[in-house]
């Protein structure tokens, strides 16, 4: 309910209408691509890469046309709960993708393999793949003329062995990321700037190890345990929801980058910091997601 | 709190600007409301153009005027077209333009993000209309688009179809936090929730569903780009997966998504109901908790579009019983509707006539819903007309009629002008009388067991086609008279009063008609 002096409407803005002009690039050239990924002399990319370049510009001058209007103070009270309660919808928005993919992957594991493997009273399945052994990772496919099972699987190895476990490394990393953040935040708020950008670069540092490690992890995967996007149902999950949140990191840490750079050129204030706070929300969120990921996908 | 609007010049500061830039740069809540009409309204003549194709097939057995690749192209079409660009669309706009102005706030909270929600709608249509044209023609897996029709057996297109239904996600999503954000943020001092107007009750909750939704909408589109072109197999049973995995993601997208198209309908009869019976909505509190339940249930209903598809016995009993749940908010807010009217003094003005056809005709679809969420018996009724005929009940006299009603209820807060009432009833009786001679007897083939989706039929259903057929042909002429009516009361008619409607409740009828470029910049005190 509004208390306050004045809300900030602008008159009008030619950036969405860039950003929707973006976005039909976007969807023309990722589909060009994707249809022409088997013809070696395509050059559709370059829509692809064209599109890129609009959104992240219409992102670079719409971000700081934004930053400009709060500098001048256009900004009440009432305009940055609107964007605090945004953040918070488009998080829950995030959660709910992710939600699809926890829901795949509970729906295969607790029923389309053990129905294939002839467990229930929709054992039918089973008559398709009569010698189709139901286990979780599913190493052999029903079918390995068309989906080549994995050598080997990423499960959790024993708390012997977990040294050489890289997920476990990923885990620590990516908590003790949310921790330094939080740090980060306190002392801007507490108003000790040198501590803020330390602890900021902590975080970077541990987050782009995380994204590091990761790519370590699938170089392994695809390298020397058979594990790929076509190895069955077990790599399809791991894979898209190992995937997905990595690009969230991604997505988290470009925006904690360009927060950290903003922080070191003497932007946010004790109590006007939404920028830093959203991203390190997300930050926080794609924190959770990982642990859920760590619990469903590595562990049971 | 007032509102500060921005202006890069002096002299406009209470007006529009001029030309094609008002509409492409405009960050206005009622420009954006009369774009996104404009557009959903095209899109319905033309999913409507596609809905007359099918009929004309269908007139008589016998392959008629099309090819069965091409029917089913346009089966395909004028669904998605129908959802995802006419009702959706429309209830956004109706949104932009009265959720404002009914909780005196100046604009959308977060106004730029606002024209960027409606922009990427057309960019999605376009492409997704544009693969007609491409190798392979159009979608044509039916708008459920349930693998494998649409990974291993689709045309190439679908690549196009999957980023389409991306963008019309983000369309959706952005669209539903700005609507979420201005409701929970903006109302006027003195406004609580239980004071908030009806309509902007059923959109809060239409926005959270969206918002929960629309991202596992897009999940179920990345995992069949995945399928189809990066050799995963969410959907393939050889490697592990399962194609009715993606039945169960599509319809936890897809049951909320039926109510999202009907929910902020509800908000609108129970507005016009309570205007024209000159009577307060009865039991409003009930109406909240109502909607608000129908919501909640929603997320624990969506088997049952699938109950044939082979689930265990647990399964089908879980899914009938909350299916039937569904049936006692949904009473609670007819009930209430009709003991709106009981004692009322009513008056037929076009708005309460669609309302009313509203109750009548919504309470057919659902109850022939409560049939199909039997499990046994939809054994029987499954991918018949029967099925047809019940969520075109819901969706046309139902969701399109409400919508309807409400364009009726403010376009002369919109122009300026009061319609034309002679015309406006003509409309409703035409459209009244067509709706029912298209739809009714589908429920009569469909349980004889004519099956949906297939450009052929039995010898013994061509009678009640050609009738079907020709009730089909005069809905959608009807709609011509609509685009009339609409566009005689911009340039012409009576002008309207403030007020407009005798004894209307709301903010939005304190403002003068039409409603200035900018509404309440300084918020009214709302007792």
């Amino acid at each position: 309910m509004s208390d306050q002096s004045s809300y900030f409407v602008p008159a009008s803005s030619r950036l969405p209408i860039w950003m929707a002009f973006g976005l039909m690039l976007f969807v023309l050239g990722a589909g060009y691509t994707i249809n022409d990924l088997d013809k070696p002399d395509s050059n559709s990319y370059w829509i692809l890469i064209a599109a890129f370049a609009v959104i992240f510009s219409v992102f670079f001058f719409w971000f700081g046309e934004v930053i400009k209007e709060n500098d001048k103070g256009m900004y009440s009270d009432q305009l940055n709960r609107s964007f605090v309660m945004g953040m918070q919808w488009f998080i829950f928005s995030e959660v709910m993708f992710f939600f699809a993919f926890f829901l795949a992957l509970g729906y295969v594991r607790i029923f389309a393999v053990p129905w294939l493997g002839g467990e229930g009273e929709k054992a039918i399945s089973n008559m398709l793949w009569p010698g189709f052994e139901a286990t979780w990772p599913v190493m052999q496919t029903p079918d390995p003329s068309l989906f080549q099972g994995p050598k080997e699987n990423m499960n959790f190895p024993g708390f012997t062995n977990v040294g050489h476990w890289l997920p476990f490394w990923n885990t620590l990393c990516l908590i003790t990321s949310s921790g330094t953040i939080t740090i980060a935040e306190h002392a801007l708020k507490k108003g000790n700037r040198s501590s803020f950008k330390f602890w900021m670069v902590m975080t970077l540092i541990l987050g782009f190890t995380f994204v590091y490690l990761q790519g370590l992890e699938y170089y392994e995967a695809y390298d020397h345990m058979g594990l790929t996007l076509g190895a069955g149902i077990y790599g399809t999950t791991f894979f898209l929801l190992t995937g997905f949140h990595g690009f969230h990191v991604c997505m988290g840490a470009i925006i904690l980058t360009i927060m950290t750079i903003r922080g070191f050129r003497g932007a946010f204030t004790k109590d006007d910091h939404f920028g830093l706070a959203a991203g390190s929300w997300y930050w926080h969120f794609v924190d959770v997601v990982w642990i859920l990921l760590v619990l469903v996908v590595y562990v049971f | 709190m007032s509102a500060v609007i921005d202006s890069h010049s002096d002299d406009h500061h209470h007006g529009p600007a001029k030309g094609i830039t008002r509409w492409l740069y405009t960050t206005n809540h009622k420009d954006i409301g009369t774009l996104y009409l404009w557009f959903s309204f095209l899109m319905l003549f033309l999913g409507g153009a596609m809905a007359m194709v099918i009929r004309a097939e269908l007139f008589e057995p016998g392959s008629q005027i099309v090819s069965p690749e091409f029917y089913n192209q346009m089966l395909t079409n004028h669904g998605l077209i129908m959802v995802f660009g006419a009702v959706m669309p429309a209830f956004v706009g109706l949104a932009n333009w009265i959720i404002p102005m009914q909780i005196g706030a100046p604009d959308m909270a977060l106004p730029r993000m606002n024209n960027l929600s409606f922009w990427i709608l057309p960019v999605a249509f376009g492409i997704l209309i544009s693969t007609f044209f491409m190798e392979g023609g159009g979608p044509n897996f039916g708008w459920t688009f349930y693998a494998p029709l649409s990974t291993a057996y689709a045309p190439p297109t679908v690549t196009f179809f999957i980023f389409a239904v991306h963008i019309m996600g983000a369309s959706s999503i952005m669209g539903s936090i700005n609507i979420i954000t201005t409701i929970l943020n903006m109302r006027a001092p003195g406004m609580t929730f239980m004071k908030m107007p009806l309509f902007t009750w059923t959109w809060l909750i239409t926005a959270y569903l969206l918002i929960a939704v629309m991202p596992v909408l897009a999940g179920a589109v990345t995992m069949m780009l995945m399928d189809i072109h990066f050799g995963t197999s969410f959907f393939n049973a050889a490697g592990g997966g399962d194609p009715v995995l993606f039945q169960h993601i599509f319809w936890f997208f897809g049951h909320p998504e039926v109510y999202i198209m009907i929910l902020p309908a509800f908000g609108i009869v129970s507005h016009i109901i309570e205007t024209f019976s000159r009577k307060p909505i009865f039991g409003y509190t009930s109406m909240v908790y109502a909607i608000a339940s129908i919501a909640i249930l929603s997320f624990i209903v969506w088997a049952h579009h699938m109950f044939t598809v082979g689930m265990p016995i647990a399964g089908e009993l879980f899914f009938m019983y909350t299916t039937m749940l569904i049936a006692i908010p949904t009473g609670v807010k007819v009930f209430n509707w009709l003991s709106t009217m009981f004692k009322g003094s009513i008056s037929f003005e076009t708005p309460m006539l669609f309302s009313i056809a509203f109750v009548a005709l919504f309470t057919i679809g659902g109850l022939s819903g409560l049939m199909l969420a039997i499990a046994p018996a939809d054994f029987q009724y499954h991918d018949t007309y029967f099925v047809v005929a019940h969520f075109h009940y819901v969706l046309v006299p139902g969701a399109i009629f409400g919508i309807i009603a409400g364009v009726y209820y403010w376009l002369p807060k919109w122009t300026g002008n009061m319609y034309d009432e002679v015309l406006g009833k003509t409309h409703f009786w035409m459209s009244f009388i067509s709706v029912n001679i298209t739809f009714f007897p589908m429920h009569f083939v469909g349980l004889a067991g004519m099956p949906r989706r297939i450009p052929d039929y039995a010898l013994q259903f061509a009678d009640f086609n050609m009738v079907i057929s020709i009730g089909a042909f005069i809905f959608g002429l009807t709609q011509l008279l609509f685009l009339f009516i609409i566009l005689k009361s911009i340039f012409a008619g009576k002008q309207a009063t403030s007020e407009v409607w005798e004894g209307a409740k709301g903010l939005e009828w304190t403002v003068a008609s039409p409603a200035p470029y900018h509404t309440f910049e300084t918020p009214p005190e709302v007792k």
